[in-house]
Protein backbone atom coordinates (compact mmCIF):
# COMPACT_ATOMS: atom_id res chain seq x y z
CA UNK A 1 0.00 0.00 0.00
CA UNK A 2 1.21 3.29 -0.78
CA UNK A 3 1.73 5.76 2.57
CA UNK A 4 -0.73 8.13 3.27
CA UNK A 5 2.79 10.72 3.81
CA UNK A 6 5.90 10.07 2.93
CA UNK A 7 9.09 12.76 3.24
CA UNK A 8 12.25 11.46 2.29
CA UNK A 9 15.17 13.20 3.01
CA UNK A 10 13.45 16.34 3.96
CA UNK A 11 15.54 19.19 5.18
CA UNK A 12 14.06 22.70 5.65
CA UNK A 13 16.20 25.56 6.54
CA UNK A 14 14.85 29.22 7.26
CA UNK A 15 18.11 31.57 6.91
CA UNK A 16 20.48 30.31 9.00
CA UNK A 17 18.45 27.80 10.97
CA UNK A 18 18.23 24.71 10.50
CA UNK A 19 14.53 23.39 10.92
CA UNK A 20 14.55 20.07 9.49
CA UNK A 21 17.93 17.66 9.20
CA UNK A 22 17.08 14.98 6.44
CA UNK A 23 14.04 13.54 7.91
CA UNK A 24 12.45 10.68 6.73
CA UNK A 25 9.07 9.06 7.38
CA UNK A 26 6.38 7.41 6.49
CA UNK A 27 2.80 7.32 7.55
CA UNK A 28 0.43 4.24 6.43
CA UNK A 29 -3.10 5.09 5.46
CA UNK A 30 -5.00 4.57 9.15
CA UNK A 31 -2.28 5.21 11.68
CA UNK A 32 -2.65 7.59 14.34
CA UNK A 33 0.64 9.19 14.72
CA UNK A 34 1.73 12.08 17.64
CA UNK A 35 4.18 14.45 16.46
CA UNK A 36 5.92 14.69 20.30
CA UNK A 37 8.82 17.16 20.87
CA UNK A 38 9.59 20.37 22.53
CA UNK A 39 8.78 24.14 21.21
CA UNK A 40 10.75 24.54 18.32
CA UNK A 41 11.46 21.31 17.56
CA UNK A 42 10.36 21.01 13.93
CA UNK A 43 7.12 19.79 14.62
CA UNK A 44 4.86 22.51 12.24
CA UNK A 45 7.23 22.98 9.65
CA UNK A 46 6.96 18.92 9.25
CA UNK A 47 3.19 19.60 9.19
CA UNK A 48 3.54 22.77 6.81
CA UNK A 49 5.74 20.64 4.58
CA UNK A 50 3.29 17.89 4.43
CA UNK A 51 0.69 20.34 3.55
CA UNK A 52 2.47 22.28 0.90
CA UNK A 53 2.47 25.01 2.69
CA UNK A 54 5.79 25.39 3.06
CA UNK A 55 8.49 23.90 0.30
CA UNK A 56 11.37 22.05 1.68
CA UNK A 57 15.01 23.30 1.20
CA UNK A 58 16.12 19.82 0.13
CA UNK A 59 14.66 15.87 -0.47
CA UNK A 60 10.68 15.05 -1.52
CA UNK A 61 7.37 15.45 0.60
CA UNK A 62 4.35 13.15 -0.96
CA UNK A 63 0.73 13.13 0.30
CA UNK A 64 -1.21 9.92 -0.88
CA UNK A 65 2.03 10.19 -3.49
CA UNK A 66 1.22 13.35 -5.38
CA UNK A 67 2.68 16.48 -4.98
CA UNK A 68 1.03 17.96 -1.73
CA UNK A 69 -0.07 21.01 -3.10
CA UNK A 70 -1.88 18.94 -6.04
CA UNK A 71 -5.82 19.80 -5.05
CA UNK A 72 -6.44 15.76 -5.69
CA UNK A 73 -4.09 15.86 -2.79
CA UNK A 74 -5.21 18.15 -0.63
CA UNK A 75 -9.23 17.26 -1.43
CA UNK A 76 -8.22 14.16 0.57
CA UNK A 77 -6.61 16.15 3.62
CA UNK A 78 -8.56 18.21 6.48
CA UNK A 79 -6.37 20.66 8.26
CA UNK A 80 -6.36 22.56 11.98
CA UNK A 81 -3.56 24.91 11.61
CA UNK A 82 -2.03 26.64 15.02
CA UNK A 83 -2.08 29.90 13.49
CA UNK A 84 -4.43 30.99 11.12
CA UNK A 85 -7.76 32.96 10.98
CA UNK A 86 -11.37 32.86 9.72
CA UNK A 87 -14.08 35.90 8.63
CA UNK A 88 -15.64 36.89 11.67
CA UNK A 89 -19.28 37.90 10.57
CA UNK A 90 -20.47 34.68 8.84
CA UNK A 91 -22.09 32.27 11.54
CA UNK A 92 -20.28 29.09 12.50
CA UNK A 93 -23.07 26.95 10.51
CA UNK A 94 -22.34 29.30 7.06
CA UNK A 95 -18.62 28.81 7.66
CA UNK A 96 -18.52 25.13 7.83
CA UNK A 97 -21.14 24.56 4.92
CA UNK A 98 -19.05 26.79 2.97
CA UNK A 99 -15.87 24.88 3.83
CA UNK A 100 -17.38 21.71 3.02
CA UNK A 101 -18.21 23.14 -0.91
CA UNK A 102 -14.19 22.79 -1.26
CA UNK A 103 -14.76 19.01 -0.88
CA UNK A 104 -15.63 16.23 -3.33
CA UNK A 105 -18.24 14.25 -0.82
CA UNK A 106 -18.16 16.64 2.03
CA UNK A 107 -20.03 15.87 5.59
CA UNK A 108 -23.53 17.59 6.71
CA UNK A 109 -22.70 20.52 8.07
CA UNK A 110 -24.94 20.01 11.45
CA UNK A 111 -22.81 16.27 11.82
CA UNK A 112 -19.33 18.66 11.56
CA UNK A 113 -20.98 21.02 13.95
CA UNK A 114 -21.90 18.20 16.41
CA UNK A 115 -18.68 16.04 16.16
CA UNK A 116 -16.71 19.35 17.00
CA UNK A 117 -19.35 20.02 19.99
CA UNK A 118 -20.70 22.98 18.70
CA UNK A 119 -24.10 22.36 18.70
CA UNK A 120 -25.52 25.41 20.90
CA UNK A 121 -22.82 27.50 18.51
CA UNK A 122 -24.19 26.71 14.78
CA UNK A 123 -26.11 29.77 14.42
CA UNK A 124 -23.55 32.05 16.54
CA UNK A 125 -20.97 34.40 14.63
CA UNK A 126 -17.41 33.35 14.73
CA UNK A 127 -16.21 36.69 16.58
CA UNK A 128 -18.22 36.02 19.56
CA UNK A 129 -16.11 32.56 20.11
CA UNK A 130 -14.23 31.91 22.77
CA UNK A 131 -11.10 30.71 22.57
CA UNK A 132 -11.55 27.10 23.11
CA UNK A 133 -14.71 27.36 20.94
CA UNK A 134 -12.86 28.94 18.23
CA UNK A 135 -10.26 25.70 18.31
CA UNK A 136 -13.14 23.71 17.77
CA UNK A 137 -14.47 25.31 14.71
CA UNK A 138 -11.09 25.10 13.39
CA UNK A 139 -11.66 21.09 14.20
CA UNK A 140 -14.95 21.41 12.54
CA UNK A 141 -13.70 22.94 9.79
CA UNK A 142 -10.88 20.41 9.50
CA UNK A 143 -13.08 17.29 9.48
CA UNK A 144 -16.24 19.11 7.58
CA UNK A 145 -14.48 17.93 4.51
CA UNK A 146 -14.54 14.03 5.60
CA UNK A 147 -11.06 13.81 4.25
CA UNK A 148 -9.01 11.20 4.71
CA UNK A 149 -6.31 12.40 6.71
CA UNK A 150 -6.21 15.21 9.31
CA UNK A 151 -3.29 17.20 9.99
CA UNK A 152 -3.84 18.70 13.53
CA UNK A 153 -1.23 21.23 14.98
CA UNK A 154 -1.43 21.76 18.58
CA UNK A 155 -5.32 20.77 18.79
CA UNK A 156 -5.68 21.06 22.14
CA UNK A 157 -3.73 24.39 22.79
CA UNK A 158 -6.75 26.60 24.21
CA UNK A 159 -9.17 23.62 25.33
CA UNK A 160 -10.88 23.08 28.22
CA UNK A 161 -10.88 20.10 30.04
CA UNK A 162 -14.79 19.68 28.68
CA UNK A 163 -13.65 20.49 25.29
CA UNK A 164 -10.26 18.64 25.69
CA UNK A 165 -12.54 15.45 26.44
CA UNK A 166 -14.83 16.21 23.39
CA UNK A 167 -11.99 16.40 21.60
CA UNK A 168 -10.44 13.50 22.57
CA UNK A 169 -13.71 11.06 21.86
CA UNK A 170 -14.21 12.83 18.18
CA UNK A 171 -10.52 11.67 17.18
CA UNK A 172 -11.04 8.23 18.91
CA UNK A 173 -14.39 8.00 16.88
CA UNK A 174 -11.92 9.31 13.27
CA UNK A 175 -9.58 6.50 14.28
CA UNK A 176 -12.04 3.94 14.48
CA UNK A 177 -13.59 5.16 11.28
CA UNK A 178 -10.00 4.48 9.75
CA UNK A 179 -9.01 7.88 9.22
CA UNK A 180 -5.18 8.50 9.24
CA UNK A 181 -4.27 11.13 11.82
CA UNK A 182 -1.38 13.29 12.61
CA UNK A 183 -1.32 15.45 15.26
CA UNK A 184 1.68 17.65 17.00
CA UNK A 185 1.85 18.17 20.54
CA UNK A 186 4.16 18.83 23.21
CA UNK A 187 2.36 17.11 25.68
CA UNK A 188 3.73 13.06 26.27
CA UNK A 189 0.38 12.22 27.85
CA UNK A 190 -1.74 13.43 25.35
CA UNK A 191 0.34 11.65 22.22
CA UNK A 192 0.36 8.22 24.91
CA UNK A 193 -3.56 8.47 25.03
CA UNK A 194 -4.10 9.23 21.45
CA UNK A 195 -1.76 7.52 19.06
CA UNK A 196 0.09 4.60 18.50
CA UNK A 197 2.59 5.41 17.06
CA UNK A 198 4.95 8.32 18.68
CA UNK A 199 7.03 10.27 16.41
CA UNK A 200 9.76 12.44 18.70
CA UNK A 201 11.17 15.44 17.24
CA UNK A 202 13.83 17.25 18.20
CA UNK A 203 16.10 19.97 16.98
CA UNK A 204 14.85 19.12 13.44
CA UNK A 205 15.70 15.37 13.62
CA UNK A 206 13.35 12.18 14.40
CA UNK A 207 14.90 11.22 17.70
CA UNK A 208 12.41 8.21 18.18
CA UNK A 209 9.43 6.54 16.57
CA UNK A 210 7.73 3.74 17.99
CA UNK A 211 4.63 2.56 19.37
CA UNK A 212 3.58 4.40 23.30
CA UNK A 213 4.68 1.75 25.19
CA UNK A 214 7.78 1.19 23.54
CA UNK A 215 8.11 4.84 23.76
CA UNK A 216 7.63 5.39 27.42
CA UNK A 217 10.08 2.57 27.98
CA UNK A 218 12.88 4.11 26.40
CA UNK A 219 12.32 7.45 28.20
CA UNK A 220 13.82 8.25 31.39
CA UNK A 221 10.95 8.87 33.41
CA UNK A 222 12.84 9.34 37.11
CA UNK A 223 15.15 12.37 37.68
CA UNK A 224 17.52 11.08 40.83
CA UNK A 225 19.71 13.33 43.29
CA UNK A 226 21.86 13.04 46.16
CA UNK A 227 24.70 14.41 48.08
CA UNK A 228 27.50 12.72 48.56
CA UNK A 229 30.73 13.56 51.22
CA UNK A 230 33.23 12.36 48.29
CA UNK A 231 33.53 13.27 45.16
CA UNK A 232 32.80 9.95 43.16
CA UNK A 233 34.51 8.36 40.08
CA UNK A 234 32.80 8.04 36.86
CA UNK A 235 33.33 4.35 36.79
CA UNK A 236 30.76 4.28 40.01
CA UNK A 237 28.54 4.35 37.65
CA UNK A 238 29.71 1.84 35.13
CA UNK A 239 27.11 -0.45 33.34
CA UNK A 240 24.54 1.15 34.93
CA UNK A 241 21.00 2.23 32.78
CA UNK A 242 21.33 6.34 33.58
CA UNK A 243 21.59 8.78 31.54
CA UNK A 244 21.79 12.64 31.80
CA UNK A 245 24.66 12.20 34.81
CA UNK A 246 26.73 15.48 36.26
CA UNK A 247 27.90 16.27 39.39
CA UNK A 248 28.61 19.66 41.26
CA UNK A 249 28.90 20.63 44.78
CA UNK A 250 28.87 17.72 45.82
CA UNK A 251 25.22 16.94 44.46
CA UNK A 252 25.01 14.06 41.71
CA UNK A 253 21.98 14.00 39.54
CA UNK A 254 20.92 11.95 36.75
CA UNK A 255 17.49 10.21 34.73
CA UNK A 256 16.70 6.74 35.00
CA UNK A 257 14.31 4.07 34.04
CA UNK A 258 15.40 2.22 36.86
CA UNK A 259 15.90 3.62 39.95
CA UNK A 260 15.48 0.56 42.26
CA UNK A 261 18.02 -1.10 40.61
CA UNK A 262 20.13 1.86 39.79
CA UNK A 263 20.19 2.68 43.47
CA UNK A 264 20.78 -0.77 44.73
CA UNK A 265 23.87 -1.40 42.68
CA UNK A 266 25.43 2.52 44.05
CA UNK A 267 24.52 0.95 47.84
CA UNK A 268 26.46 -2.35 46.64
CA UNK A 269 29.27 -0.31 45.51
CA UNK A 270 29.28 1.35 48.79
CA UNK A 271 28.88 5.04 47.55
CA UNK A 272 26.88 6.72 50.55
CA UNK A 273 24.33 9.34 49.92
CA UNK A 274 22.45 11.96 51.71
CA UNK A 275 18.86 13.75 50.89
CA UNK A 276 18.50 11.06 48.39
CA UNK A 277 15.73 12.33 45.82
CA UNK A 278 13.49 10.33 43.10
CA UNK A 279 11.05 12.77 41.52
CA UNK A 280 8.94 12.31 38.21
CA UNK A 281 11.42 13.22 35.02
CA UNK A 282 9.68 15.99 33.30
CA UNK A 283 9.15 16.05 29.04
CA UNK A 284 11.97 18.40 28.79
CA UNK A 285 14.58 15.99 30.87
CA UNK A 286 12.65 12.62 29.33
CA UNK A 287 13.12 14.27 25.75
CA UNK A 288 16.80 14.90 26.84
CA UNK A 289 17.49 11.71 27.87
CA UNK A 290 16.39 10.61 24.39
CA UNK A 291 18.60 13.29 22.46
CA UNK A 292 21.22 11.87 24.32
CA UNK A 293 21.14 8.41 23.21
CA UNK A 294 20.79 9.85 19.83
CA UNK A 295 23.62 11.82 19.95
CA UNK A 296 25.84 8.98 21.26
CA UNK A 297 24.18 6.51 18.94
CA UNK B 1 -12.25 17.14 -6.46
CA UNK B 2 -15.43 18.87 -5.53
CA UNK B 3 -17.21 21.35 -8.28
CA UNK B 4 -15.50 24.76 -9.54
CA UNK B 5 -18.93 26.01 -10.11
CA UNK B 6 -20.34 24.95 -6.62
CA UNK B 7 -17.26 26.49 -5.25
CA UNK B 8 -17.57 29.79 -7.04
CA UNK B 9 -20.99 30.03 -6.10
CA UNK B 10 -20.99 29.45 -2.49
CA UNK B 11 -17.66 31.48 -2.07
CA UNK B 12 -19.38 34.33 -3.46
CA UNK B 13 -22.33 34.06 -2.03
CA UNK B 14 -20.10 33.96 1.45
CA UNK B 15 -18.43 37.31 0.37
CA UNK B 16 -22.03 39.29 -0.17
CA UNK B 17 -23.25 38.01 3.27
CA UNK B 18 -19.79 39.07 4.61
CA UNK B 19 -19.87 43.06 2.67
CA UNK B 20 -23.55 42.94 3.54
CA UNK B 21 -22.91 42.17 7.55
CA UNK B 22 -19.87 44.66 7.76
CA UNK B 23 -21.76 47.97 6.96
CA UNK B 24 -19.56 50.59 8.26
CA UNK B 25 -17.34 49.78 4.86
CA UNK B 26 -21.06 48.95 2.53
CA UNK B 27 -22.86 51.83 3.81
CA UNK B 28 -19.91 53.86 3.51
CA UNK B 29 -19.42 53.19 -0.19
CA UNK B 30 -22.95 53.39 -1.24
CA UNK B 31 -23.57 56.58 0.76
CA UNK B 32 -20.04 58.69 -0.11
CA UNK B 33 -20.88 59.03 -3.99
CA UNK B 34 -24.96 60.39 -3.47
CA UNK B 35 -23.28 62.40 -0.58
CA UNK B 36 -20.86 63.97 -2.91
CA UNK B 37 -23.45 64.13 -5.96
CA UNK B 38 -25.56 66.07 -3.59
CA UNK B 39 -22.74 68.75 -2.28
CA UNK B 40 -21.38 69.04 -5.93
CA UNK B 41 -23.50 67.65 -8.34
CA UNK B 42 -27.24 68.32 -6.89
CA UNK B 43 -26.90 72.47 -7.25
CA UNK B 44 -26.13 72.07 -11.18
CA UNK B 45 -27.80 68.85 -12.09
CA UNK B 46 -30.91 70.56 -14.13
CA UNK B 47 -28.09 73.06 -15.98
CA UNK B 48 -26.89 72.72 -19.69
CA UNK B 49 -23.43 73.08 -21.06
CA UNK B 50 -23.28 75.12 -23.75
CA UNK B 51 -22.46 72.48 -25.82
CA UNK B 52 -26.22 71.26 -24.94
CA UNK B 53 -24.97 68.14 -22.56
CA UNK B 54 -26.66 68.09 -19.49
CA UNK B 55 -24.69 68.90 -16.40
CA UNK B 56 -26.66 66.65 -13.92
CA UNK B 57 -25.88 63.85 -16.77
CA UNK B 58 -22.36 64.41 -16.79
CA UNK B 59 -22.07 64.89 -12.60
CA UNK B 60 -23.54 61.54 -12.43
CA UNK B 61 -21.26 59.87 -14.70
CA UNK B 62 -18.43 61.38 -12.81
CA UNK B 63 -19.43 60.26 -9.61
CA UNK B 64 -20.58 56.39 -10.74
CA UNK B 65 -16.96 56.64 -12.00
CA UNK B 66 -15.96 57.32 -8.60
CA UNK B 67 -18.27 55.25 -6.91
CA UNK B 68 -17.01 52.37 -8.67
CA UNK B 69 -13.68 53.02 -8.37
CA UNK B 70 -13.29 53.45 -4.88
CA UNK B 71 -15.39 49.78 -4.43
CA UNK B 72 -12.45 48.45 -5.62
CA UNK B 73 -9.70 50.21 -4.49
CA UNK B 74 -11.18 50.67 -1.14
CA UNK B 75 -12.58 46.91 -1.07
CA UNK B 76 -9.85 45.04 -2.23
CA UNK B 77 -7.09 47.29 -0.46
CA UNK B 78 -8.63 47.06 2.86
CA UNK B 79 -10.23 43.75 2.66
CA UNK B 80 -7.20 41.77 1.73
CA UNK B 81 -4.69 43.70 3.94
CA UNK B 82 -7.48 42.85 6.66
CA UNK B 83 -7.76 39.24 5.46
CA UNK B 84 -3.48 38.81 5.38
CA UNK B 85 -3.64 40.55 8.90
CA UNK B 86 -5.99 37.77 10.39
CA UNK B 87 -4.33 35.26 8.57
CA UNK B 88 -7.10 33.92 6.85
CA UNK B 89 -4.91 33.60 3.71
CA UNK B 90 -2.98 30.86 5.87
CA UNK B 91 -5.78 28.36 6.67
CA UNK B 92 -7.46 28.83 2.73
CA UNK B 93 -3.99 28.35 1.51
CA UNK B 94 -4.54 24.37 3.06
CA UNK B 95 -8.02 23.99 1.53
CA UNK B 96 -8.28 22.50 -1.93
CA UNK B 97 -9.76 25.73 -2.82
CA UNK B 98 -8.09 27.19 -6.04
CA UNK B 99 -7.09 30.39 -5.21
CA UNK B 100 -7.78 31.51 -8.97
CA UNK B 101 -11.37 31.21 -7.47
CA UNK B 102 -11.24 32.56 -4.25
CA UNK B 103 -9.95 35.64 -6.32
CA UNK B 104 -12.52 35.20 -9.06
CA UNK B 105 -15.60 34.80 -6.29
CA UNK B 106 -14.40 38.60 -4.82
CA UNK B 107 -13.93 40.62 -7.90
CA UNK B 108 -17.65 39.09 -8.73
CA UNK B 109 -18.88 40.29 -5.38
CA UNK B 110 -17.27 43.47 -5.99
CA UNK B 111 -18.59 43.96 -9.64
CA UNK B 112 -22.14 43.54 -7.82
CA UNK B 113 -21.85 45.85 -5.49
CA UNK B 114 -20.23 48.22 -7.52
CA UNK B 115 -23.89 47.67 -9.89
CA UNK B 116 -25.99 48.33 -6.83
CA UNK B 117 -23.57 51.54 -5.75
CA UNK B 118 -24.21 53.15 -9.73
CA UNK B 119 -27.76 51.89 -9.98
CA UNK B 120 -28.38 53.90 -6.38
CA UNK B 121 -26.51 56.70 -7.54
CA UNK B 122 -28.36 57.04 -10.67
CA UNK B 123 -31.80 56.29 -8.95
CA UNK B 124 -30.64 59.25 -6.85
CA UNK B 125 -29.75 61.70 -9.91
CA UNK B 126 -33.00 61.33 -11.62
CA UNK B 127 -35.20 61.35 -8.80
CA UNK B 128 -34.04 64.03 -6.78
CA UNK B 129 -31.82 65.92 -9.23
CA UNK B 130 -34.30 65.27 -11.98
CA UNK B 131 -31.43 64.55 -15.23
CA UNK B 132 -33.27 62.55 -17.62
CA UNK B 133 -31.20 60.84 -20.24
CA UNK B 134 -32.50 57.71 -22.69
CA UNK B 135 -32.29 54.33 -20.43
CA UNK B 136 -29.63 53.18 -23.22
CA UNK B 137 -27.23 56.57 -21.86
CA UNK B 138 -27.66 54.93 -18.08
CA UNK B 139 -26.76 51.51 -18.63
CA UNK B 140 -23.88 52.40 -21.18
CA UNK B 141 -22.56 54.27 -18.41
CA UNK B 142 -23.18 51.01 -15.65
CA UNK B 143 -21.54 48.71 -18.18
CA UNK B 144 -18.32 50.94 -19.25
CA UNK B 145 -17.76 51.26 -15.58
CA UNK B 146 -17.87 47.82 -14.49
CA UNK B 147 -15.71 46.42 -17.87
CA UNK B 148 -13.53 49.60 -17.12
CA UNK B 149 -12.94 48.61 -13.52
CA UNK B 150 -9.72 45.94 -13.72
CA UNK B 151 -6.89 48.07 -13.55
CA UNK B 152 -8.96 49.92 -9.77
CA UNK B 153 -9.30 45.93 -8.76
CA UNK B 154 -5.68 45.92 -9.57
CA UNK B 155 -4.74 48.69 -7.47
CA UNK B 156 -6.59 47.57 -4.74
CA UNK B 157 -4.64 44.37 -4.81
CA UNK B 158 -1.62 45.95 -4.57
CA UNK B 159 -2.34 48.20 -1.79
CA UNK B 160 -4.41 45.55 -0.05
CA UNK B 161 -0.90 43.03 -0.48
CA UNK B 162 1.73 45.98 0.52
CA UNK B 163 0.21 47.20 3.39
CA UNK B 164 -1.36 45.98 6.94
CA UNK B 165 -4.56 46.32 7.75
CA UNK B 166 -4.43 49.24 9.82
CA UNK B 167 -2.27 51.37 7.15
CA UNK B 168 -4.07 50.21 4.40
CA UNK B 169 -7.22 52.43 4.84
CA UNK B 170 -5.18 55.15 5.23
CA UNK B 171 -2.93 54.71 1.92
CA UNK B 172 -5.88 54.05 0.05
CA UNK B 173 -7.61 57.13 0.65
CA UNK B 174 -3.68 58.96 -0.01
CA UNK B 175 -3.80 57.45 -3.26
CA UNK B 176 -7.45 56.99 -4.24
CA UNK B 177 -8.98 60.93 -2.91
CA UNK B 178 -6.13 62.80 -4.60
CA UNK B 179 -6.29 60.55 -8.40
CA UNK B 180 -10.22 61.38 -8.52
CA UNK B 181 -10.05 65.02 -7.16
CA UNK B 182 -7.19 65.71 -10.03
CA UNK B 183 -9.03 63.32 -12.54
CA UNK B 184 -12.00 66.09 -12.30
CA UNK B 185 -14.45 63.04 -10.98
CA UNK B 186 -15.61 65.63 -8.56
CA UNK B 187 -16.11 68.86 -10.31
CA UNK B 188 -15.28 69.58 -14.06
CA UNK B 189 -11.43 69.29 -14.93
CA UNK B 190 -11.58 73.16 -16.51
CA UNK B 191 -12.43 74.49 -12.86
CA UNK B 192 -9.31 73.05 -11.17
CA UNK B 193 -6.24 74.94 -11.19
CA UNK B 194 -3.73 75.28 -14.17
CA UNK B 195 -1.29 72.34 -12.93
CA UNK B 196 -3.87 69.47 -12.56
CA UNK B 197 -5.38 70.03 -15.82
CA UNK B 198 -1.89 69.22 -17.23
CA UNK B 199 -1.42 66.52 -15.01
CA UNK B 200 -4.77 64.73 -15.50
CA UNK B 201 -4.35 63.60 -18.75
CA UNK B 202 -1.57 60.99 -17.10
CA UNK B 203 -3.84 59.80 -14.34
CA UNK B 204 -5.97 56.30 -14.48
CA UNK B 205 -8.68 58.03 -12.76
CA UNK B 206 -9.04 60.66 -15.93
CA UNK B 207 -9.16 57.84 -18.45
CA UNK B 208 -11.94 56.01 -16.40
CA UNK B 209 -13.59 58.88 -16.08
CA UNK B 210 -13.79 59.34 -20.20
CA UNK B 211 -15.68 56.13 -20.45
CA UNK B 212 -18.70 57.44 -18.42
CA UNK B 213 -18.27 60.96 -19.98
CA UNK B 214 -18.04 59.51 -23.63
CA UNK B 215 -21.64 57.87 -22.64
CA UNK B 216 -23.32 60.81 -22.22
CA UNK B 217 -21.32 62.78 -25.41
CA UNK B 218 -19.07 64.44 -23.46
CA UNK B 219 -15.40 62.76 -24.09
CA UNK B 220 -12.28 65.03 -23.96
CA UNK B 221 -10.28 62.15 -25.39
CA UNK B 222 -10.36 59.29 -27.91
CA UNK B 223 -12.34 56.59 -26.03
CA UNK B 224 -9.13 54.02 -27.78
CA UNK B 225 -6.77 56.33 -26.34
CA UNK B 226 -8.21 55.86 -22.87
CA UNK B 227 -8.47 52.52 -22.74
CA UNK B 228 -4.68 52.03 -24.03
CA UNK B 229 -4.17 54.09 -20.78
CA UNK B 230 -6.10 52.16 -18.39
CA UNK B 231 -4.59 48.88 -20.29
CA UNK B 232 -1.18 50.18 -19.18
CA UNK B 233 -2.06 51.42 -15.56
CA UNK B 234 -3.53 47.69 -15.37
CA UNK B 235 0.02 46.01 -16.15
CA UNK B 236 1.34 48.64 -13.91
CA UNK B 237 -0.47 47.85 -11.06
CA UNK B 238 -0.44 43.75 -11.74
CA UNK B 239 3.32 44.01 -11.69
CA UNK B 240 3.32 45.75 -8.20
CA UNK B 241 0.95 43.31 -7.13
CA UNK B 242 2.75 40.91 -7.80
CA UNK B 243 5.95 42.19 -6.02
CA UNK B 244 4.42 42.69 -3.05
CA UNK B 245 2.65 39.02 -3.12
CA UNK B 246 5.83 37.29 -4.10
CA UNK B 247 7.63 39.26 -1.35
CA UNK B 248 4.89 37.92 1.24
CA UNK B 249 5.10 34.58 -0.09
CA UNK B 250 8.80 34.10 0.61
CA UNK B 251 8.03 35.32 3.72
CA UNK B 252 5.35 32.91 4.76
CA UNK B 253 5.08 29.89 2.07
CA UNK B 254 8.75 29.83 1.44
Amino acid sequence: MNPAVELVEVSKRYGQVEALRSVSLAIQPGEIVAMLGPNGAGKTTSISLMLGLRKPTGGQVRLFGLPPTDHRARSRAGVMLQESGTTGVLTVRELITLFGTYYPSPLPADRAIVMAGLADKADARVVTLSGGQRQRLYFALAICGDPEILFLDEPTVGMDIEARRAFVASIKHLADAGKTIVFTTHYLREAEELARRIVVVDRGLIIADATPRELMSKVAAKRVSFSVARALTADAFGGLAVTGLEASDGRVRFLTNEPEAVLRALFERGVEMRDLEVAGADLEEAFLSLTRRAESA
Amino acid sequence: MASLLRMLVAQTLSELRIRWRTPAFSATNLALPVLFFTFFGLPFARQTFPNGISVGAYLLASFAAYAVGSVMVYGFGIGVAVERGMKVDLLMRATPLPPGIAILAKVLNALAFSLLSVVVLIVYGIIVGGVRQDLTVWINIVVRLLAGSLPFIALGFAIGYSSGPNAAPALANLIYLPLAFASGLFMPLRQLPDFVQRIAPYLPTYHYGQLAWSAVGAPSEPLTTSLAWLAGYTLLFMALTMRAYRREQSLKFA
